[in-house]
């Protein structure tokens, strides 16, 4: 960090840390250092006003109505699939569906568009990295259709390991779906590269967005993909919404797989016929407070600044790399040249919940566990890791003091 | 022979020693270390109690006398010191009172929440556990 870096990052690390209330706060007699925010971030003022602004001043359902508040709800509502669609790079709102998170998108897209087209003896391409909803969901369908779950093995250094592609994708491949970034290791997976491969056997591609698009820009016409999915919540916004991306063309031609109000055209005992994409995907009364607030939660992540983002995160993670590296008997699990800002690891002969929980004593919020990466911990042979994910209201001296609490902790323990 | 209730107030005025959260976790800690480990053959699946963080193992033994012999173990220091504090309190009670019993020590000493469910630490299925034990031979 060069001197001048360091009188202006916290300055301006200050100032948005004013945005978020929950920060300033003590826990168990220390001040709190919230580092589990791969887990979920927390949610500036803005994102929690819009959703009281909307219950105070225009909460009505939408789609419906004819009268003023129901106009002002669908017009909140639908800017955020807007702004979703400008966020991600598309120019066709139609490719926006609104979803209650990953998990969600995932299954959606596992149910309608995996029983059209997955069939007995296809493959579908997972990687070791995943996240159990972007495992079991595809088990679901393979074990209905037949079908077989591979999986991308990965180095020791926590990387796909991508020697065998070739016989990885192949003619059976009918889908691909991967994460863009591990939640686990942090890792920043080379999508570019299966998303080129795929087209070459003609299989579909999903990319579990959950990690990356708190921490960097996501194209999805640059990428080509054919599914991208992400939460609001770990991106500023509520819990219990998210977002698909799909193709067009590959969204129309997938049956919805929830049938109920505001997905259809007509409904008759003759026969029914579906409403147009995106809301042929989109039965029920929808999260409205939420998708409000997803789309200030959109806003607030565009105003901060990209290059202050990437160079504050990265310091975060270098700072905390050198300071966790130190420790005797720490060994960190993702050593990827390419991660976010996360850093998982362990400490020889000790427990990840016993150095959770006297973190906690500490005032310091990780995680411990297996992540939903069950797979993955087993491959490391590991019951699970202690994580630490930086956001970009972390501090320099946040770091310090989980360096701090973890000495504690350790010398406690051994 | 002292009571359920008699041992919990042992620990519980053992604990009122402690000035700080840090006295505390260094004392369970130090049970964890004595704590009599189960054999590790003995930390068969069956034993495993489900779905937890850190993983705990139970292993019941009903005497003729109609008592039950717990033996614990756990693979993180500080659930293996809270497991040994709740076999300090039933090991070798007669089963009804086991089924019957009210830990209120563990909130008491300010440790109630290692009984969380979101802890997932195996605590709170441990206890369930040893009262299953308990009913199963009353
Ligand atoms: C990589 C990844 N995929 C999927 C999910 C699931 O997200 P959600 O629980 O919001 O549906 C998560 C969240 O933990 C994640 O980190």
């Amino acid at each position: 960090m060069t001197t001048q870096d360091s009188i202006i990052l916290p300055k301006a690390v200050d100032k948005l840390r004013d945005e978020f209330p929950i920060l300033h706060q003590e826990v168990n007699g220390h001040p709190l250092v919230y580092l589990d925010n791969a887990a979920t971030s927390q949610k500036p003022l803005s994102v929690v006003e819009s959703i009281t602004n909307y219950y105070l001043g225009y909460n009505a359902n939408i789609h419906r109505g004819v009268h003023h508040l129901a106009n002002l709800a669908t017009e909140a509502f639908e800017k955020t699939r807007k702004k979703l669609a400008a966020f991600l790079n598309t120019p066709d709102q139609r490719e926006i569906i609104f979803t209650s998170g990953t998990t969600d998108s995932i299954n959606l897209v596992a149910q309608a568009w995996g029983r059209m087209n997955v069939h007995s003896g296809d493959e579908i391409l997972v990687s070791m990295l995943e996240h159990h909803s972007n495992i079991v969901p595809w088990q679901m369908l393979a074990q209905e259709k037949g079908a077989v779950v591979r999986v991308i093995p990965i180095t020791p250094k926590g990387e796909w390991d991508l020697t065998d592609l070739n016989q990885l994708v192949n003619a059976k491949t009918k889908i691909i779906a991967v994460n863009h970034v591990s939640n686990a290791l942090g890792t920043i997976n080379p999508i570019e590269i299966l998303i080129a491969e795929a087209k070459k056997v003609g299989a579909k591609v999903l990319i579990d967005g959950a990690q990356s698009v708190v921490h960097f820009e996501v194209d999805v016409k640059a990428l080509d993909c054919d599914f991208y999915c992400f939460s609001a919540h770990k991106l500023y916004g509520p819990t219990g919404v998210g977002v698909l991306y799909g193709k067009a063309e590959v969204l129309e031609a997938m049956a919805p797989y929830r049938g109920g109000g505001e997905m259809i055209h007509t409904v008759s005992f003759s026969g029914t016929t579906y409403n147009e994409i995106p809301h042929k995907f989109e039965a029920g009364t929808p999260n409205i407070e939420g998708i409000i607030a997803f789309g200030a939660a959109i806003d607030f992540a565009t105003s901060l600044d990209k290059d202050f983002v990437q160079s504050h995160e990265h310091e975060l993670l270098r700072y905390a790399t050198e300071k966790l590296s130190s420790i005797e008997g720490l060994k960190i699990y993702g050593e990827s040249e390419n991660k976010v800002s996360v850093i998982s690891f362990l400490v020889d002969g000790i427990h990840p919940y016993d150095l959770g929980t006297l973190l906690d004593h500490q005032g310091i919020a990780v995680r411990t566990g297996h992540h939903c990466t069950q797979p993955l911990m087993e491959h490391f042979g590991i019951p699970g890791t202690v994580r630490a994910s930086f956001a970009v209201y972390n501090t320099i001296e946040e770091i310090d003091m989980l360096y701090n609490a973890l000495l504690k902790a350790i010398s406690m323990l051994k | 022979m002292a009571t359920i209730e008699e041992r919990q107030q042992e620990i519980i005025s053992e604990f009122s020693m402690f000035d700080d959260w840090m006295q505390k976790y260094e004392y369970i800690i130090e049970l964890g270390k004595d704590l009599p480990l189960l054999e590790e053959e003995k930390k068969s699946d069956d034993l495993l109690i489900k779905g937890c963080q850190s993983r705990v193992w139970l292993h019941a033994d009903y005497a003729n006398d109609g008592t039950i012999h717990f033996k614990a173990d756990s693979d993180a220091i500080i659930t293996k010191g809270l497991v040994s504090l709740v076999i300090r309190v039933l090991d070798g009670m007669p089963a009804k009172e086991i089924a019957q019993s009210d830990l209120h020590f563990v909130n008491d000493i300010g440790l109630s929440s290692h009984l969380s469910p979101t802890r997932s630490n195996g605590l709170a299925s441990m206890i369930k556990q040893m009262k299953i034990y308990g009913l199963a031979k009353m």
